[in-house]
């Protein structure tokens, strides 16, 4: 059979080649040397007593469903502890002209799954001739999250993407959290920019009043929370992909919100 | 923060299931269903720790399909307590975090709500809720049920039970998804919000 041609003889489980993500088995899959437990580890180090390691989860990322598409906005800020990282990372992962991921979490850990479901989503179109939806997407995501469950990974991402049932929108985290909606927003900041966009929303906004809108709950959101700033970087997901709508820095953006306030 | 509650008739089962999707103080969701299908006429109500619903109900669903396919004659409603039951422990190293309420309508032994939490406690019982509004609401339903109600009675009690949270319980559950199971089948039934209750 052609199969014992490929694999060496003995070994009919995908699962024995070393990094490779096989979904849905119980077994670990992640390369480790012998006699590490990852989620032992992690628990001797979440002791009140002892060491602390403390997951922050410094960002504000945003998507919303509306009339002409999903709205995606994340701010640039990666945090380790009290110290700024950085305020230009990227945020948003392009997984294909149709599907994009937002990161928040630990920022390892979402740069590595979300280029591991790019992977499986580019492996999913070559083996099926068709794109993978939205939905199969997120479940893939969800699938390795649950594999770690326990292990201390952070991840909050959403799935966004346009496929045959048109605008898709999940939101995936590392409890195995799956959820499709039309509106969420993920990172410490989240709260802020709930506020915002649940205020400002209007199924029957236009193209404008949307970016706009996108806008205003990252802005609002970095004003009020330390651990998110930077810029905004915003995507318009419509029929036929996305588009990059813009990156603006949200101090210029702030100041310019609340020129008429305190006059 | 999460309820589940189930009624049984002498010829029905009335259920119900809160429909907010929390994580920490933020409602991600507020139409999230709770109730899964197992087969034409068995519900499983499923609450507890996220990610451990979802996957621990998709698995039960999954295992019946697989049961049906397997053998001819789809079991009972009372075999598949036994299936759930085994499995919330039965993975220890890491349990599954999920508390239950199985309801369906078997031809021959008439209706059932089976009453299950995590520790894999299996209890059949005429009425049954689950999550920090049980505390509030089994009192209503030891003092007003009957083995006899009819579903506009069961509707009733229902709304009592739900009014009774709006009225004390300190998270806003604004509505409720409500399913009821009998001979034809499980059918969806208005869902109750808060103001209808009243």
């Amino acid at each position: 059979m052609l199969r014992s041609h490929i694999l060496p003889g003995g070994q009919t489980h995908l699962a024995d080649r070393t990094n490779h993500f096989n979904f849905g088995l119980k077994t670990q899959e992640f390369a480790v040397p012998r006699g590490v437990d990852p989620s032992r580890f992690l628990k001797s180090c979440n002791n009140e007593e002892g060491v602390c390691i403390e997951m922050n989860h410094g960002t504000t990322t945003l998507a919303f469903k509306f009339r002409h598409g999903v709205i995606v906005a994340v701010d640039s800020r990666a945090s380790a502890g009290q110290y700024l990282a950085s305020n230009a990372v990227n945020k948003v992962i392009e997984i294909n002209p149709y599907l994009l991921g937002t990161m928040s979490g630990s920022a390892a850990d979402c740069q590595y799954w979300e280029r591991l479901l790019a992977k499986e989503c580019r492996l999913y179109r070559l083996r099926n001739n068709q794109r993978i939806s939205v939905s199969a997407a997120s479940k893939l995501l969800c699938n390795m999250m649950l594999g770690y469950r326990g292990m201390g990974l952070s991840v909050g991402s959403m799935i966004c993407g346009w496929d045959k049932e048109g605008p898709g929108l999940y939101y995936v985290d590392d409890n195995g959290t799956r959820l499709s909606g039309r509106m969420f927003s993920t990172g410490c900041g989240n709260s802020y920019a709930y506020g915002v966009i649940d205020s400002g929303y209007k199924e029957d906004m236009t193209v404008e009043e949307a970016y706009e809108l996108g806008k205003r709950g990252i802005t609002h959101a970095t004003h009020r929370d330390a651990y998110s700033g930077g810029v905004v970087n915003m995507y318009h997901m419509r029929e036929d992909g996305w588009i990059k709508v813009c990156q603006e820095d949200v101090s210029e953006l702030i100041h310019r919100y609340k020129k008429g306030m305190f006059n | 923060m999460e309820y589940l509650i189930g009624i049984q008739g002498p010829d029905f089962v009335l259920v119900a299931a809160d429909n907010v999707a929390a994580s920490s103080i933020i409602q991600m969701k507020h139409d999230y269903d709770k109730m899964f299908k197992l087969s034409e006429k068995i519900l499983l109500l499923c609450v507890g720790e996220a990610g451990d619903t979802v996957q621990f109900a998709e698995y039960i669903q999954k295992n019946v399909q697989l049961y049906k396919m397997r053998n001819v004659v789809p079991s009972s409603k009372f075999h598949f307590s036994d299936i759930t039951q085994s499995v919330p422990f039965v993975s220890s190293q890491t349990p599954y975090h999920v508390n239950l309420l199985l309801a369906g309508y078997d031809d021959a032994d008439g209706p059932g709500l089976f009453y299950m939490d995590h520790l894999s406690s299996l209890a059949k019982a005429p009425f049954a809720a689950h999550g920090y509004g049980a505390y509030l609401t089994l009192s209503i339903l030891d003092r007003y049920y009957k083995p006899d109600l009819t579903q506009d009675e069961a509707m009733d009690l229902l709304k009592k039970c739900i009014e009774e949270l709006n009225r004390r319980f300190i998270l806003n559950l604004p509505s409720f998804s409500v399913r009821v199971i009998d001979k034809n089948g499980i059918q969806e039934l208005q869902k109750v919000t808060v103001g209808a209750a009243k």
